[in-house]
């Protein structure tokens, strides 16, 4: 691994104040990072640990929100007892990405920041917009079957958000709290991440030497249920080809509101409002449900390997849908 | 943590204390040395193994604070006071720990190199409460652990066959 220096901080910051631009990256738990500084994709100069700062707590604001320390881990989030009961979709995303190992290591904050799976992104050496600007998209006219995206591609990149969490963040809706030199903003979760469009390297809304600390979910739509489908090519310890998060209240059989998001399929992690709109007052039938699939896929491009993803897609949301609304005992 | 007048580069080593398999050690590590690397290469506690060294295989898995994680992915600078326990530290007394004890009478590897890995995360898996019992719950919870020898089905039994008993 390329040597570089280290400084742990002890305050928010003090951490800020250590990063000193392009150069440092922060670690959290470092599933991103240090993956990327071995390959020689990242190559910080200066690294600062923020594993000592206090954002370790879950807490529940006055105004129903959900405040979530950066560094609550994926599986400490997954298991608390509000996410499990009042954001499903929240629980099982998380659960359905990675292992139990990356799951006790990787972040809130981390998760939030982790880079696309694109091989060629991660070869070093295959064109990529991402790693090397203008050097070009390998992965258009190439394998582009498993992390590359239908919605939300460029001439410039194709390649899938690979974050299961995010898709379920998205469908809920949340604020991302970051801290920098100047102070602290928020930022809508919806534009943190950004299209790739003709600067696929500028990935996130954050400005240099910016730290996230928080991320604040939106409070639980009331009476809703909701559910996280991820469909891959094997059960377990994969990325999702296509995934559903789907938040929905109904009246009897019609549909109050819903929340429709979608991973694997989108350069962000994809909420699909139109869709979304078009379920509203209509009855909880496969019917509704169809329409709405076909709704979310409407502006979909798809590459040479990838078109499998749009039937895929819209089955996955099809699917979660009914299993959100379906009767309980 | 402290500086030394180590340096390479320019960039210093540090010192950082770990409670290791219950003893007390005090090591010096560049920023840039993996917990894997160090277990192996400086303290030399082989058991754990490098696999894939991108927390993709499992063979590195090890306690940290009593969770498991890829200790390819953490650099061992960050861990300064931590409590790391490896797979040289699960027998107690000379005696095999009951995992140990389970994979040798279930049959559960072939080639060995990913059991170190597996043992570390069947533990963990075992004493948590919110990872459920059933054969499913127990495959889903150890998908991070990759066998190319393909001994899953008798690495699931040894897990199961050690239940209750940890």
């Amino acid at each position: 691994m390329r040597n570089f220096e280290y400084q742990k901080a002890d305050s928010v910051n003090a951490a800020v104040t250590a990063h000193a631009g392009q150069a440092s990256s922060f670690v959290a738990g470092g599933t991103t990072l240090l993956d990327l500084v071995k390959i020689d994709i990242m190559q910080p100069e200066r690294v600062v640990d923020v594993n000592g700062l206090p954002l370790y707590d879950v807490e529940a604001l006055d105004d129903g929100r959900l405040k979530i320390g950066a560094m609550v881990s994926n599986t400490d989030l997954a298991y608390h007892p509000t996410v499990v009961e009042k954001y499903a979709v929240l629980s099982e995303a998380l659960l359905s990405g990675a292992s139990t190992s990356l799951r006790n290591k990787a972040t809130t904050g981390g998760n939030v920041m982790q880079r696309v799976r694109c091989p060629y992104f991660r070869d070093g050496v295959s064109a990529c917009n991402k790693r090397e600007p203008g050097s070009g998209c390998a992965a258009i006219g190439g394998h582009n079957r498993s992390v590359h995206a239908v919605l939300g591609t460029s001439e410039q990149c194709i390649a899938t958000h690979p974050s299961d969490m995010c898709v379920a963040m998205a469908a809920i809706g949340a604020k991302v709290l970051v801290t920098g030199p100047n102070g602290e903003r928020e930022i809508d979760f919806l534009d943190f991440h950004l299209l790739p469009g003709d600067s696929p390297e500028k990935e996130h809304a954050l400005d240099v030497d910016e730290l996230i600390t928080h991320v604040v979910l939106d409070a639980p739509i009331e009476g809703s249920r909701s559910t996280y489908l991820k469909l891959r090519d094997r059960a377990s310890y994969q990325f999702a080809l296509a995934s559903s998060g789907v938040i929905v209240a109904t009246e009897g059989n019609t549909i109050r509101d819903a929340r429709i998001a979608l991973g694997g399929v989108g350069t962000k992690p994809w909420r699909a409002r139109e869709a979304e709109q078009a379920l509203i007052g209509e009855p909880a039938t496969e019917q509704s449900f169809k329409k709405a699939a076909e709704i979310a896929f409407k502006g979909a491009t798809p590459y040479e390997h990838n078109a499998f993803k749009i039937p895929l897609g819209q089955q996955a949301i099809v699917r979660s849908l009914t299993h959100a609304t379906a009767a309980r005992a | 943590m402290s500086e030394t007048s180590t340096a390479a580069g320019g960039i210093s080593a540090c010192s950082i204390t770990l409670q290791l398999n219950g003893q007390r050690r005090e090591v010096e590590v560049y920023p840039w040395t993996t917990l894997l690397d160090l277990l192996r290469e400086q303290l030399h506690l082989t058991g754990t193994k490098k696999g894939c060294d991108h927390g993709q295989c499992g063979a590195c898995n090890v306690h940290v604070n009593g969770t498991v994680i890829n200790s390819c992915l953490s650099l061992a600078v960050m861990h300064d006071g931590d409590e790391i326990t490896t797979v040289e530290g699960l027998s107690e007394n000379g005696e095999l720990h009951p995992i140990q004890q389970a994979f040798l009478d279930e049959d559960a590897y072939q080639c060995g190199y990913c059991t170190a890995g597996q043992m570390m995360t069947a533990t963990y898996v075992l004493n948590s409460s919110h990872i459920g019992d059933s054969d499913d719950a127990v495959r889903e919870a150890m998908s991070g652990n990759i066998c190319r020898c393909g001994a899953y089905k008798n690495i699931l039994a040894a897990v199961q066959s050690t239940r209750g008993k940890v």
